[in-house]
């Protein structure tokens, strides 16, 4: 007697959008780029953040805390960039000379997810390296706060203590230093979003690094460029649609510039800081899609 | 490739009117004051310049900061005025910048003038005593353009005016717009009350400011305040009936 009886067929319907997929794929992008050895240039970053604290021990303890703040949140804005831009730009090459790409795209992937996958493995490489940085950053800073605070108990007269030490407290910890952390986070984003797009119809790394290079730079000098020629009133026709037509292509990377202003210890409205996350977030989600149009129809 | 940069074209028109409130309320708030143009290129060099372009201000702002440091150390005013110009532009919302690169002018390059060894005129170092005032006093008021919220810069100001110029309607004038800030210090409303009070004809005026601050309660009534308070009251001939009962100072 045999058994006729046969198992259910498991379901092989394929879902549209798989979550699992995407996780997969940003992790293993991650997980290769760590094996870059990229966490190295944690060393520079300490060197710079430990550096500048001593370099500055003869200034006021506002300055020293002041130089502290910019040369940390400076470094991890460059930092964040260059990673932003370094990594994005080998995704898709490396990709397709060690023809990853194909093996992946045979399967049933589409290209939207395996975008998404790598897009994600870079941001979430940028969290941890802006973390790591801002760890960092923030126990020196906690050092040197100590330090300002022992040296003031010892020479300020009792009664002035409390607004002495108010002084202190303002002058190196904030509300505004982690909004400001975040704005480089999402303005690094900005940047690999903008790379991802260049690398969909780049020729080779070296061209995306170059012209994300590019337009980072003149993401940041054309709204003032802009400003300066057209208020000089010296603005032809031609100049105007010229600017007109940059400032359309190009991103407005000063709109998200914020750490300047909290280094300088200014208050940052919560809805002004909303609204630049919010505009960061749909610029990226743009970049992201356009850069998703380009390799969709991209001959692989 | 036509569509996709047709993509970024229609994106960028619909952001554009966004970008451009988000930069007025920017410019509201005083951020983003830097203005960038050839004297300042000139002043931080090219390099500098197209790096603060790039979006690293504060660092070049900071580095600026730090070599003025470093020229102050070696008693090179000059250059160390280049070096604090070129970072209070580039961060014009930094009040330390602003508040130190005064004091320095003001207080430890004037002294140094009249110190100078070098210069036996008498007359020329006063003249470059005043010069370095007139410089402290530019920093602090261009501070205060720059950041008209600052108690802190007022307050410099002020005391500029009261121990350098020895000017002291222009002293309760800049404590006195300090102590309107929502951050001024407690003692502000004080100190501009006392610059009046040195001011002739405007004694009755600041007779009636001390009292009103005196009747405040125990916060106020405080050694230079009663001090202050019964000198007006012997100048200005106050009846005996209306004189507060200033206290004598404890012996030690």
């Amino acid at each position: 007697m045999t058994a006729t009886a046969t198992a259910p067929a498991p379901s092989t319907r394929h879902q549209i959008f798989s979550f699992t997929r995407v996780t997969a794929i940003a992790s293993n992008t991650l997980l290769e780029l760590v094996r870059l050895k990229v966490f190295y240039f944690l060393l520079i970053f300490g060197f710079i953040v430990i550096g500048i604290s001593f370099f500055t021990s003869k200034m006021t303890f506002q300055e020293q805390h002041q130089a502290l703040k910019s040369a940390s949140l400076g470094a991890m804005s460059i930092f964040t960039w260059l990673l932003a831009v370094l990594a994005t730009a080998m995704l898709l090459p490396k990709d397709i000379e060690d023809r990853t790409l194909y093996t992946i795209l045979a399967k049933p992937v589409p290209r939207f997810e395996y975008l998404l996958g790598k897009f994600v493995g870079v941001l979430l490489l940028l969290f941890i390296a802006l973390s790591l940085m801002s760890m960092l950053f923030l126990a020196v800073l906690y050092f040197a706060e100590q330090g300002a605070i022992e040296q003031t108990i010892r020479t300020t007269p009792p009664q002035d203590l409390p607004a002495a030490l108010d002084q202190v407290h303002r002058s190196t910890f904030n509300s505004d230093l982690l909004p400001g952390i975040v704005v480089i986070y999402f303005k690094s984003a900005l940047c690999a979003a903008l790379t991802l797009l260049i690398s969909t119809f780049a020729s080779s790394s070296i061209f995306t690094v170059i012209v994300s290079v590019i337009a980072a730079l003149i993401g940041h000098i054309q709204p003032i460029a802009r400003e300066a020629y057209l208020s000089s009133g010296n603005a032809g026709p031609l100049a105007k649609a010229f600017f007109a037509l940059v400032a359309l292509a190009m991103p407005d990377l000063r709109a998200l510039d914020l750490a300047d202003d909290v280094i300088a210890g200014n208050v940052i409205p919560m809805l002004l800081f909303l609204k630049t996350i919010g505009l960061g977030s749909t610029y990226i989600g743009v970049y992201f899609l356009v850069g998703y149009f380009m390799f969709a129809g991209k001959e692989l | 490739m036509i569509i996709a940069f047709l993509m970024l074209l229609v994106f960028g028109a619909v952001r554009m009117r966004f970008e451009a409130d988000l930069e007025a309320e920017r410019k509201a708030l005083y951020f983003h004051g830097a203005k960038f143009n050839l004297s300042l290129e000139e002043r931080i060099g090219q390099m500098a310049f197209v790096a603060a372009l790039s979006g690293f201000r504060g660092p070049i702002a900071d580095g600026l900061w730090i070599y003025a440091h470093v020229l102050w150390e070696d008693v090179q005013w000059g250059r160390m005025k280049v070096a604090m110009d070129g970072a209070t532009e580039l961060q014009p919302r930094c009040i330390v910048f602003w508040e130190n690169a005064g004091w320095h002018m003001a207080y430890n390059a004037s002294v140094a003038a009249m110190e100078d060894k070098t210069q036996p005129r008498l007359a020329l170092r006063v003249k470059a005593q005043h010069e370095y005032w007139r410089m402290g006093e530019d920093y602090f008021l261009r501070g205060i353009q720059n950041n008209p919220d600052s108690a802190t810069l007022y307050t410099r100001l002020g005391s500029f005016y009261k121990e350098k110029l020895e000017d002291h309607a222009k002293a309760a004038w800049a404590y006195g717009e300090g102590a309107k800030l929502p951050n001024a210090p407690v003692f502000l409303h004080r100190f501009a009350a006392y610059q009046i009070a040195k001011i002739p004809g405007r004694e009755r005026e600041a007779y009636d400011l001390l009292k009103q601050y005196y009747l405040n309660g125990e916060d106020e009534q405080l050694p230079t305040l009663l001090t202050e308070l019964g000198k007006l009251q012997e100048k200005l001939k106050i009846p005996p009936e209306q004189k507060i009962a200033i206290p004598s100072a404890p012996h030690p």
